[in-house]
Formats: C-alpha cells, sequence, structure tokens
C-alpha cells in the first residue's frame, strides 16, 4: 500500500524539475479522465517506504478558472493525497506563498520545498528557513531541484509529517470584521444544510465568496435551498463591502492573504543583502532580446532556428524508417501471392504503419526543440512579442509555433504543429490555433503545388510560390477570427504572465518530456491512424472491376503479347495503366468522385481531380500519385511529375484558372486524417475532428469556386 | 501623488498599486499574482509594438495587455 502525495506549485517554479528529480524514469504519463490535462503520476521509495507521486498542473491559486486549476483543485478534494509537496520558488517567496496559504486553508498537510535556493542567494536574497517553518507551522526543506539537493530530505520532512499523522486543522485567516462575520454565518448553514460534504465548510464558504464558478455550481445542485442563502448572505456583504470600501469581496480575500503572507515574511524571514532593483543577467538578456528593433530579428532567427532543427534533423531517421518500411514492403512484394491479401499487406498496413512511424521523428525533435524554448523561458518572450499581432485575430502570441511547425514556413507538417499547440493555456485561443494551423502549406501539400506551378506557371514560379504562402496565413488568420467570432466565441483569456528567468533547461527533463510526447502519439494516435489508413485503402480499391471488363484487359494483353511488337513492353504498360485508372473510376472513390462531378465544375474540377482529392485525405501528396494513376500514366513519384505536368498542360480540360483554383482547395481543404485525428485528440472532442473535415472543406471550395468563375470570366469572357 | 491608470505609465517608472478594478477571471488573474493594492511596481518595458506591457513587482516580471492595465490603478510620485 503506497501514499500518494501530490506535487503542487507555481508554473516555473521548478516542479517537473524535482518530479524528475524524484521519479526518474519511473513515471507515467496518461490523462485526467474526459479533459485533455496530462496526469503525470511516478514512484518514490524512502527507507522502504513507497510513495506515490502525482504532479499536478502549475497553478498559482486554488480558486479554479482553468481547466488545469480545476483538474488540480478536484485531485485535492476529491482524492485527499496523505500530503502535498508544495514547491516554491525560493526567489519568489512571497507570491508563491499565495498558494501555499490556500493549501493550508484546504486542511491538507504541507510541506514546503525551497526549491531553487541557489539561484536566491545569488540574487542576494537570505531566508531563514527555519522561521518560516515555525511561523507557517509547516516543515520547510530547501531544495535545487536541478541537482536533486535536498530531495531525500524532502520526502523524509514529508514522510514524517505523514507518519506523524496529525490532523492539520484547517488554517484560518481574518478576512477583516465584514468578511469574517459572514464566514461564519455562511459556515453555520453549510454544516446543518450540508451533513457530509468533502470541502470543509469554512473553505466553501470562502470559494462562494470568491465566486467560483465550479463551487457555486456544485451548491446549486446540491441543495438550491441552501444555495439561495449562502448566495443572498454574499449578495449583502457585496453591497456592504461596495459601499463602504467601493471593492469586492474577492479583492478583500486577496488583500487579506497577501497581507497575512507579507506579515509572516516581515518577521525577519527573508532579508536582501543586495540592492532590489539591481539588473539581473536575465533582465540585461531581456534588453536585447524583448528590445523594439533587435526583439523581432532574433525572434526572427530563433522561430527559422526551430524549424530548421525540427525539419532538417529529422530528415536522416525519417529516412531509415522510410527505408525499413519499403524493405518491408519489398518483403511483402516478394513473398505474397498477387491478389488482395497482398494490396492490403502492402498499401493498407504497412504503409499505413509507416505512415504513422514517419511522423514520429518530426514530432520528437519538434518537441524536443520547443521544450528548449519552452524550459529556457524564450517561449513567454515569443508570446509577449507577438501578442498584439495575434491578438487582433483572436488568437495569442504564442499561436506563432504551431502555425510556424505546420508550414508557415512552407514545407512544415500540420501533426506536430497542433501538437505543438500545448504550449498555449488559454483553450478558445488554442481551439482557434488548433483549427486553423492545418492551412499552413505542409511539406505533403509542396509536391501538388510545385506540379500544378510547373505545368501552368512556369515562367513565375517563385512569385507564385510566394502568393501560395501570402494566401495560406492570410487564410488562417482571416478564419481564425471567424472561428472566434462565432463557434469559438468569447472574451480573450486574460494575458496576465509571468515572463520567468532564463534558465538552462536540464538534459534529463527535455528526454523525458519528448520521449512522453512521441510515445503517447505512436501509441494513441498511432492505432487510429493505422485503422484509417486500411480505411482508405479499401475506399480506393473496392469493389474491383467487374470480371467482363478485367477479362477485356487481360485480352488486349494476348494480343499484345501474341503480336510481339518491338514496343511490346510498352504496350503491355500502358495496358496495365489504363486498367488501373478503370479500376479507380470504378472504386468507391471513383464512385464518390464521378458523383461528385456535377457539384465540384462550379470550381472546374472533373472526376478525375476528385479522386486525387479523396486520396489527398490519406496524405496530401497523394494527389498528385492518384492524379497520375487516373490519366493511366500509372505510378506517378510524387518527386517525379514531368510527365504528369505535360499531360496536364495538353489536357482541354485544364488551364491555368483551374490550376490555381485547385491550388488554392489544396491549401484549404480537409486535413490530412493524421492531422484530423490529432485535432481530435489535442481538442479533447472527436465533435472537432469533423468540424476541421467539413469547415476546412467549405471554405476552400468556395475560395476554389470564387477564383474559377472569376478566373475564367476574366480571361476567356472578356 | 498622483493616481493614474497602469496603461498611462511610462517605462522604467515607478508607483504603488492603488486599486483593481476587474472582477471575474481577470481581477483573479491579476490579484492571484500579487497585484494588490500597497504592490510596489515598476514598468519593465513594452512589446515591441508598445502592447502588452512588462511590469516589475515582488522580484518576478509580469507581462499584461494594455486593456488589461486599464483596471489597474496606481499612485505615482509626481
Amino acid at each position: 500500500m503506497s501514499t500518494t502525495i501530490a506535487l503542487a506549485g507555481n508554473p516555473n517554479s521548478g516542479k517537473t524539475t524535482l518530479f524528475n528529480a524524484l521519479t526518474g524514469a519511473r513515471q507515467h504519463v496518461g490523462n485526467y479522465p474526459g479533459v485533455t490535462v496530462e496526469r503525470k503520476e511516478g514512484s518514490y521509495v524512502e527507507n522502504g517506504q513507497t510513495f506515490k507521486l502525482i504532479d499536478l498542473p502549475g497553478m498559482y491559486s486554488l480558486t479554479a478558472y482553468s481547466l488545469e486549476e480545476v483538474v488540480a483543485r478536484d485531485f485535492l478534494v476529491q482524492e485527499r493525497p496523505a500530503a502535498i509537496v508544495n514547491i516554491i520558488d525560493a526567489s519568489n517567496l512571497e507570491r508563491n506563498l499565495y498558494l501555499t496559504v490556500q493549501f493550508m486553508e484546504l486542511g491538507v498537510p504541507v510541506c514546503i520545498a525551497l526549491n531553487m535556493i541557489d539561484a536566491a542567494q545569488k540574487r542576494g536574497i537570505e531566508i531563514n528557513g527555519a522561521k518560516l517553518s515555525e511561523l507557517m507551522g509547516v516543515p520547510v526543506v530547501p531544495t535545487v531541484a536541478r541537482s536533486g539537493q535536498g530531495k531525500s530530505e524532502l520526502m523524509q520532512a514529508t514522510g514524517q509529517l505523514i507518519m506523524a499523522g496529525k490532523k492539520m486543522p484547517p488554517l484560518v485567516i481574518s478576512y477583516g470584521e465584514d468578511v469574517d462575520l459572514a464566514l461564519q454565518e455562511m459556515e453555520q448553514e453549510i454544516v446543518t444544510g450540508f451533513s457530509n460534504c468533502a470541502y470543509p465548510p469554512r473553505w466553501l464558504a470562502l470559494k462562494i465568496l470568491e465566486n467560483d464558478e465550479q463551487i457555486l455550481d456544485f451548491c446549486q445542485k446540491e441543495n438550491p435551498e441552501l444555495y439561495n442563502r449562502l448566495e443572498a448572505i454574499k449578495a449583502r456583504l457585496a453591497r456592504h463591502i461596495s459601499s463602504t470600501l467601493d471593492t469586492c469581496p474577492e479583492a478583500v480575500i486577496a488583500d487579506h492573504r497577501y497581507g497575512y503572507i507579507k506579515a509572516i515574511l516581515k518577521q525577519g524571514v527573508i532579508s536582501h543583502n543586495q540592492d532590489q532593483d539591481r539588473l539581473f543577467i536575465s533582465d540585461r538578456i531581456d534588453q536585447v532580446v524583448t528590445n523594439r528593433f533587435a526583439g523581432p530579428l532574433i525572434m526572427l532567427a530563433v522561430i527559422m532556428g526551430l524549424y530548421h532543427f525540427t525539419f532538417t534533423y529529422s530528415e536522416l531517421p525519417v529516412a531509415w524508417l522510410e527505408g525499413l518500411f519499403g524493405w518491408l514492403s519489398g518483403v511483402a512484394e516478394a513473398g505474397l501471392p498477387d491478389g488482395l491479401l497482398k494490396s492490403l499487406i502492402i498499401a493498407g498496413v504497412i504503409d499505413g504503419a509507416g505512415g504513422v512511424l514517419g511522423f514520429a521523428p518530426i514530432i520528437m525533435f519538434m518537441f524536443f526543440g520547443i521544450a528548449i524554448l519552452e524550459d529556457s523561458g524564450y517561449l513567454a518572450r515569443v508570446a509577449f512579442m507577438l501578442d498584439r499581432v495575434f491578438r487582433s485575430f483572436g488568437l495569442h502570441g504564442a499561436s506563432v509555433m504551431p502555425f510556424i511547425v505546420s508550414g508557415g514556413i512552407a514545407g512544415g507538417c500540420a501533426v506536430p504543429g497542433v501538437m505543438a499547440t500545448r504550449t498555449l493555456k488559454s483553450p478558445r485561443e488554442r481551439l482557434a490555433t488548433l483549427l486553423t494551423a492545418p492551412f499552413m502549406n505542409c511539406g505533403a501539400k509542396l509536391p501538388v503545388f510545385a506540379l500544378l506551378v510547373g505545368a501552368f506557371f512556369a515562367q513565375n514560379e517563385a512569385r507564385v510560390m510566394l502568393i501560395i504562402t501570402l494566401i495560406a496565413w492570410c487564410g488562417a488568420l482571416l478564419s481564425a477570427k471567424l472561428l472566434r467570432s462565432t463557434v469559438i466565441r468569447g472574451e480573450s483569456t486574460p494575458f496576465v504572465m509571468e515572463l520567468p528567468p532564463y534558465r538552462l533547461p536540464t538534459f534529463r527533463g527535455l528526454l523525458i518530456h519528448t520521449w512522453e510526447r512521441t510515445w503517447q502519439y505512436v501509441k494513441k494516435a498511432g492505432t487510429i491512424i493505422l485503422a484509417i489508413s486500411i480505411l482508405l485503402w479499401a475506399l480506393m480499391t473496392f469493389p474491383g472491376l467487374p470480371e467482363t471488363r478485367q477479362e477485356a484487359f487481360e485480352q488486349q494483353r494476348e494480343t499484345v503479347t501474341a503480336a510481339a511488337a518491338e514496343d511490346m513492353e510498352e504496350q503491355l504498360l500502358r495496358i496495365d495503366a489504363q486498367e488501373a485508372e478503370a479500376a479507380l473510376r470504378h472504386s468507391i472513390a471513383g464512385q464518390i468522385g464521378t458523383a461528385m462531378e456535377s457539384v465540384t465544375s462550379l470550381a472546374g474540377f472533373d472526376w478525375r481531380t476528385n479522386i486525387a482529392l479523396v486520396g489527398g485525405f490519406a496524405a496530401k501528396e497523394v494527389v498528385v500519385s492518384t492524379l497520375g494513376t487516373a490519366y493511366s500514366l500509372g505510378e506517378v513519384d510524387p518527386e517525379e511529375t514531368g510527365s504528369l505536368a505535360a499531360t496536364l498542360a495538353k489536357d482541354p480540360n485544364w488551364n491555368p484558372v483551374v490550376a490555381f483554383a485547385l491550388i488554392v482547395f489544396t491549401i484549404f481543404y480537409a486535413p490530412c486524417f493524421v492531422t484530423v485525428v490529432c485535432i481530435a485528440r489535442e481538442a479533447g472532442s472527436w465533435k472537432w475532428g469533423a468540424f476541421s473535415i467539413v469547415f476546412n472543406t467549405a471554405i476552400a471550395f468556395g475560395l476554389a469556386v470564387l477564383v474559377y468563375q472569376i478566373g475564367s470570366r476574366g480571361i476567356f469572357g472578356a | 501623488m498622483l493616481k493614474l491608470s497602469m496603461r498611462q505609465m511610462k517605462e522604467n517608472q515607478r508607483g504603488v498599486i492603488a486599486a483593481v478594478r476587474a472582477g471575474g477571471e481577470l481581477g483573479k488573474r491579476i490579484r492571484d499574482m500579487g497585484l494588490v493594492p500597497g504592490t510596489e511596481i515598476k514598468i519593465q518595458g513594452r512589446a515591441p509594438l508598445y502592447d502588452p506591457v512588462a511590469i516589475r513587482l515582488m522580484g518576478f516580471t509580469l507581462t499584461l495587455r494594455n486593456n488589461e492595465a486599464d483596471y489597474i490603478d496606481v499612485t505615482v510620485e509626481d
């Protein structure tokens, strides 16, 4: 039987570093039921006793607004850990204790880890831990999580705290006469009206005065009558405070809580032996890095660097994986008899698994790169510098990273891009970023553009590619604005954000972070992706040509073989390609494509383009190879499109306007299903995955029709 | 002594929080970070586009948007 201990503290207090130092590799990441917040669990053994450690999300107070805060508080109240190890940034004692005091008001035993004590000393801050412990009535242990210093003392102190088994009575702070009286009255109501309530009565009353929506809902549901009485007391207090002090109960409560902390710190707990206004190294770095002129330039360089790191360095492992799966396909090709099973294994299973794992190195490098930026503190500066721009579109300064990774610099990938939104803590801004990042031009769309630009805009190649990038950015930002004023409407989340001092990330932390996330992708998203890839294979394969038509092709082959002309090989290949075209047209995907022709002709797309676009749902570059099959060219390598480009350029159905409409459609239409799976996972609901398919395709079609209709009138109508 | 809104403060100017007039989530976030009456602050700088603003208090740096700083009154030396 192990004892559960919660690790809690402010963001940037070194909580995760301490968690890693304590648990090492003995940790497990999951999700809290029904939400996308990560739940990290690990174990620690001290003196033969095993502790189960839970790394709670970082928070500044216990009044829950964000999902992270709700999850953390629910855990503390409902699962009642034996103790909280409260990690505190020693350089930032006053603000960090604000949360500690609230833990104590909840009545859970607390042990304080005075973390980064070395950095505090360097800043000339001396903390008398014994004094703090005495005044607060909780154990205080100085630690340096990065080196593991103090970790076993910390766990010993926590172990003793639990062993002593002392009931920790909830801390009672005076909030001034008015509030105290109201609290007393409410407490009595709660004790009589709520006999078996999980929350301590005074704490519950306090949260009601603080307007904690979750607690208010809870009361209203459990006992509406009591709720009304409590609300009446609150309203009376609010009126009184508003008339006498011109403020609200929440403000009075926060003032007194900080007052309580200030009073403790004044009693010789903390002494500064340096000028508090001295500029530390971190501030000096910021003078350059967030400078009006140098800042944006440095940021541009860092973003380009991240992009380069993610996509260039992952090329080698991606190539290894491609090689491995190519080899597997080869083995299957040689070892299996021709037929459906072979096709299923090669085109469905092996290509599907290759598709899943092919993204893994990119995701790994992306998370590693972003973790460096995040842990070092630079990402907060990026958000700070870019917030003004992105806020205009209902997004957040930190939205830039997902956009860039998704292909804001042409050639990214929306799969890691969508996952990069995890750094965004504002829920609405995050969702809007998540849904619009796939508009960026990922590496898989580039072969499609290259084909069409090469065939129809060969003279202006560079200019057209630039226009394509601009269209993607404008489209993404404007549709973010559209989403934020319709389906994800709502006030922007407050930007109140800490700019943490620059710190060197720990290598171990980076590795654990990267590995966990990549593994989660392979395990959770991977299985779904594999299933869908088999489904798509079926769509493009079944029902297969009817026997009579197969026989017709077979007969043609026999005729050619019998004639044994010089170009027999070539003729046979041509027949194969024609059969592939016929089979594709006859497949479910082909039938969909043909049926859609009457609608898509508005944008100038014929059935061939339609099938190719259906295929593009598997991966955008498949558009090219499917077009090749549809034009009876056999398998077309997306990198080698010369013959296909020539075919399109000669085809009477095609002209620059159609090509441009298709380019626009490709930028915007449904993300590939791997991205859709990731969107659904990140947003926590399949609803958003489905939404992205429908919404994006609708926008894409609207724009493509616009381009085609205006374009064809402009060129041919005049 | 002069009372003004935080948005009107200049870079490197110091002041003491007089009142936070925001409620709801914004009010909570502001107060959680220690921006309560009596706290001394200094304007550390502004983003390249003059918004958000970075302020220094209690030994750490905090950023908020100008339209959020509007809710915070500060007393400054003349």
